[in-house]
């Protein structure tokens, strides 16, 4: 379907291009940690690692103007139906990337009775992160794993979609 | 030299002269004279408004030892750009519980005021739209309306954190109203008059911001907290009540919000520039550009401010404002005037 959509005609997706070149540059990620990988996040935004040289920084607290969800840690029953709201509660288009073994699989807690068995079983997910928690530098490797994927929203479909 | 310094104004001169060449009438040259000003102003807002959210980004990237933006485009300089065309592209959300036409209505009502702002801002030599001769009154009446938008706007969400937050923000934007005005009055009371243009003819040797510190501290006190920046950002205060009067918002309505925070702030400090720093007066530089330096300066420092000092509390602020820069601010008009008059009993 989305394949069709692009190829629809030259105006369209003149715009279509430079609306995605605009989105992958400028992902503003709510600010939602959850659990220990939201500290790597935290130092993700600060002065060593710095992740507004990729125009990332601005984490918003409304998720009304929010276009990405790091789900970084781990989600628990409890939580998941506010992160569930949260997300639908964000204007598309919008993103998720699972930050950490927590919330691409449940982690090391996946045994638990507690724990959601990773974040793809509620919200679509484009990119995994993995790692206990994954460094920084992986953070930024997955935005721009998500960022060549919003640029190249076809190639994104012959790798497969998560929705 | 001459000619860079009167490029505006010759340009308009080649303007009216082209339109009455067509044999229009004068109040026909007159209202398309007007289209033009507003355009100009206009233009002068946005591109001011785009570079700055770019330059609060860098600097407060400086400010904590980063680099800020710093790959679309060279040095990062199109980042604002494509956060713009992102925020077009984003949905509109309106709550289902809103007040529809308020919603909408609010976000386009906060940038009225803050061009408005900018008909009475000396940009240069001879470079005003309409040199009013209340032309500070207008100033200070047109800008504090921008809190009827805020309120409209945290009220009509129907959301308990917006509600709170255009509260705080109409509390904070009225009382600090108030030692505004009275930094401002002493001013005018040695400029003699309430139009900008007198105001920097006044400040041809001496600058007010030598004669009146006090005026200028209060005055940028009183700034930073009616532009809602940080130390005195607590109507949007992240940690306890997430966005404030936007929380609602979304896409390009809440862009609208932002980009009249960042007009609020240029016109502010181009005041500021008027009334204190000498507004476009300066040497061997052509006087618009004198004017652009100034005000970035300024803005620089809201800047500097904004980045280096934590928010301070509720209670702190209005203490703030009504037992401190209020006396102050009072206490330099009695000064201020009691000189004036010794001055002139002495005959200088
Ligand atoms: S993946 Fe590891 S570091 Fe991240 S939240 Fe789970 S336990 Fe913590």
């Amino acid at each position: 379907m989305e394949v069709e959509k692009g190829r629809g005609g030259f105006l369209l997706s003149t715009v279509e291009f430079f609306l995605n070149h605009a989105r992958a540059r400028s992902f503003w990620p709510v600010t939602y940690g959850l659990a220990c990988c939201a500290i790597e996040m935290m130092a993700a935004g600060g002065a060593r690692f710095d992740i507004a040289r990729f125009g990332y920084e601005v984490f918003r607290a409304s998720p009304r103007q929010a276009d990405l969800m790091i789900v970084a840690g781990t989600v628990t029953n409890k939580m998941a139906p506010l992160l569930v709201r949260l997300y639908e509660q964000m204007p598309e288009p919008k993103w998720v990337v699972a930050m950490g073994s927590c919330a691409c699989s449940g982690g090391p807690f996946v045994d638990s009775y507690n724990v959601v068995k990773g974040v793809d079983t509620l919200v679509p997910v484009d990119v995994y992160v993995p790692g206990c928690p994954p460094r920084p530098e992986a953070l930024f490797d997955g935005l721009l794993k998500l960022r060549a994927k919003v640029i190249n929203p076809r190639v994104a479909k012959v790798a497969g979609d998560a929705r | 030299m001459a000619s860079v310094e009167t490029v505006f104004l010759s340009g308009d001169q080649w303007l009216k002269n082209w339109l009455f060449s067509w044999g229009m009438p004068e109040s026909w040259v007159f209202l398309c004279t007007v289209v033009v000003y507003a355009v100009a102003v206009l233009l002068f807002v946005f591109a001011n408004v785009i570079f700055l959210v770019y330059l609060e980004r860098k600097v407060a990237g400086y400010m904590q030892q980063r680099l800020g933006p710093n790959r679309v485009g060279p040095g990062g300089i199109f980042q604002c750009v494509a956060d713009a065309l992102k925020l077009l592209g984003k949905e509109d959300i309106i709550p289902a519980s809103a007040d529809r036409g308020l919603f909408r209505l609010a976000s386009l009502l906060i940038f009225i005021p803050a061009t408005m702002l900018f008909v009475v801002i000396p940009f240069g030599r001879e470079m005003i739209v309409a040199d009013l001769n209340v032309g500070l009154l207008y100033f200070i009446a047109v800008g504090s309306t921008a809190t009827i938008a805020v309120l409209m706007g945290g009220w009509s969400a129907n959301n308990k954190y917006s509600l709170l937050g255009s509260m705080r923000a109409v509390a904070q934007m009225i009382s600090y109203e108030i030692p505004l005005a009275f930094s401002l009055l002493g001013v005018i009371m040695l400029a003699g008059s309430l139009r900008m243009s007198e105001i920097v003819a006044a400040q041809k040797d001496l600058w007010f911001v030598v004669l009146q510190p006090v005026a200028f501290i209060t005055y940028f006190i009183a700034a930073t907290a009616e532009l809602n920046r940080g130390p005195f950002d607590l109507p949007e205060g992240e940690q306890e009540i997430i966005a404030g009067p936007f929380v609602e918002y979304s896409g390009m309505r809440y862009a609208l919000f932002f980009l009249a925070e960042y007009a609020n702030l240029v016109s502010v400090s181009a005041l500021a520039v008027t009334l204190f720093f000498g507004g476009w007066q300066g040497p061997w530089l052509p006087s618009w550009l004198w004017f652009v330096i100034k005000v970035y300066f300024m803005i620089f420092l809201f800047m500097w401010v904004k980045w280096t000092f934590p928010r301070i509390r509720v209670d702190h602020l209005m203490g703030l404002a009504w037992k401190f820069l209020l006396p102050v601010s009072l206490v330099n008009v009695f000064v201020t005037g009691t000189a004036i008059k010794l001055f002139q009993a002495m005959g200088w």
